[in-house]
């Protein structure tokens, strides 16, 4: 039941992007078109569902016992960073069209600070192994229907005319900001 | 030297503002500006990273081998932001409450990993320490502009003072997390109708010299 909770918390009432401000900037930057903002989804779920694991390994045998807790952040991000590496090379191996797909936005991940985010998050929280995955991965998820909805409103702004002054970045902020209204609707689920 | 100190401090401040003309480091920008005290302690938070990362990185650009700068900037970066952690949680615990989750995650703002690849990768450590002093303060005025706004329509004070009368209602949705996306896009409306407006008089002026001279 807390598991189910955490994943629909996850994805719909404390929306990463919509609620919480992590992972901004891809969401901004990736959205312009549904298809590659659902493939940003993917590996952006991935990477978080696997983080949440390494990390909780890492912070359990390796800075508790030390006692060195206080390097959470370097730790943390130096082993995100190590696993994105990891999992450029690996799809690169398996399947390189996904690879070519992906490209660009791979290494984009490391600075996603949704991902840093959710492995500190876990922590704080204190949630137990499997609870720590099921949180990233419904986090990941949540980022990934924000991005994907947003993408196809963007789509639309496009051919739309527009003033001036509102093109660009306004314009796409206005949205964002009416889309995160909608998603407060969700605030009393749980 | 003086000179080219000043000039690359003000390319942060003004010309390149970090968040209305380079559009970087959105998160914080949005999720901590929902009053005055929480936008300045993150611009300050991170105009200190940004200025003692920038020197270590430009000092160090020579010796670490460009295959894995990545991780090498990281560790820098990281190791200032954690220092950033420990001393807000020592003395400034209120503050290190309220920005909570978004100290850490200063690591992982563009701007300080921007303009490490972007400036201090290149350049000596004293033009370093101005552009990142120039866009670290350029950030934190953004910033601060920014929750002024929504402090004000929001709870109707700045800084916890009541400005707007003790009946103002407030509005909520500008505290909450639609009224970020909001503030922010309406606030580069006002900076781009601004900004075109002195463009377009910058043109006439020039059109009209012209004319004077044909």
């Amino acid at each position: 039941m807390k598991i189910l909770l955490i994943l629909l918390s996850g994805i719909l009432v404390n929306n990463f992007v919509m609620s919480k401000f992590y992972g901004t900037c891809p969401f901004l930057g990736v959205s312009k078109k549904v298809s590659t903002a659902a493939g940003m989804g993917i590996a952006v779920t991935f990477v978080m569902g696997v983080a949440s694991l390494v990390t909780y390994l890492v912070q359990k045998y390796i800075l508790e016992p030390l006692n060195i807790t206080y390097l959470q952040t370097i730790a943390f991000i130096l082993v995100i960073a190590v696993l994105v590496q990891l999992v450029e090379m690996v799809i690169n191996k398996v399947s390189p069209s996904l690879y070519k797909a992906l490209g660009v936005y791979l290494p984009l991940i490391t600075t996603n600070c949704a991902v840093l985010g959710v492995t500190i998050l876990n922590m704080t929280e204190g949630y137990n192994l499997i609870e720590s995955v099921v949180n990233g991965v419904g986090s990941a998820l949540g980022f990934m229907l924000a991005i994907v909805l947003f993408a196809g409103v963007r789509e639309r702004l496009e051919s739309s005319k527009i003033p001036k002054c509102f093109q660009g970045f306004p314009s796409t902020l206005i949205a964002a900001g009416l889309m995160a209204i909608a998603f407060l609707g969700f605030q009393g689920l749980i | 030297m003086a000179n080219k100190f000043t000039k690359t401090f003000l390319n942060g401040l003004v010309n390149e503002n970090p968040t209305f003309r380079l559009v970087l480091g959105m998160c914080p920008t949005l999720a901590v500006t929902t009053a005055v005290s929480n936008g300045l302690g993150m611009g300050l938070a991170t105009t200190f990273v940004l200025v003692c990362s920038n020197f270590v990185i430009s000092l160090i650009r020579n010796f670490v081998p460009s295959k894995v700068r990545i991780p090498a900037y990281i560790v820098v970066i990281a190791t200032f932001v954690t220092v950033v952690q420990m001393v807000l949680e020592a003395f400034l615990p209120a503050l290190s409450e309220s920005l909570g989750l978004f100290i850490p995650l200063i690591v992982v703002n563009c701007i300080i990993f921007a303009r490490a690849e972007a400036f201090a990768a290149k350049n000596d450590p004293v033009s370093s320490i101005a552009d990142g002093l120039g866009m670290g303060l350029g950030f934190t005025c953004s910033l601060t502009v920014l929750s002024a706004v929504r402090e004000l329509i929001g709870a109707g004070t700045l800084l916890g003072f009541p400005v707007l009368g003790a009946n103002y209602p407030g509005v909520l949705l500008f505290v909450l997390a639609p009224g970020g996306y909001l503030t922010l896009g309406l606030t580069m409306v006002a900076f781009n109708a601004v900004m075109g407006k002195i463009d377009a008089k910058r043109a006439a002026r020039q059109a009209a010299a012209e004319g004077s001279v044909a």
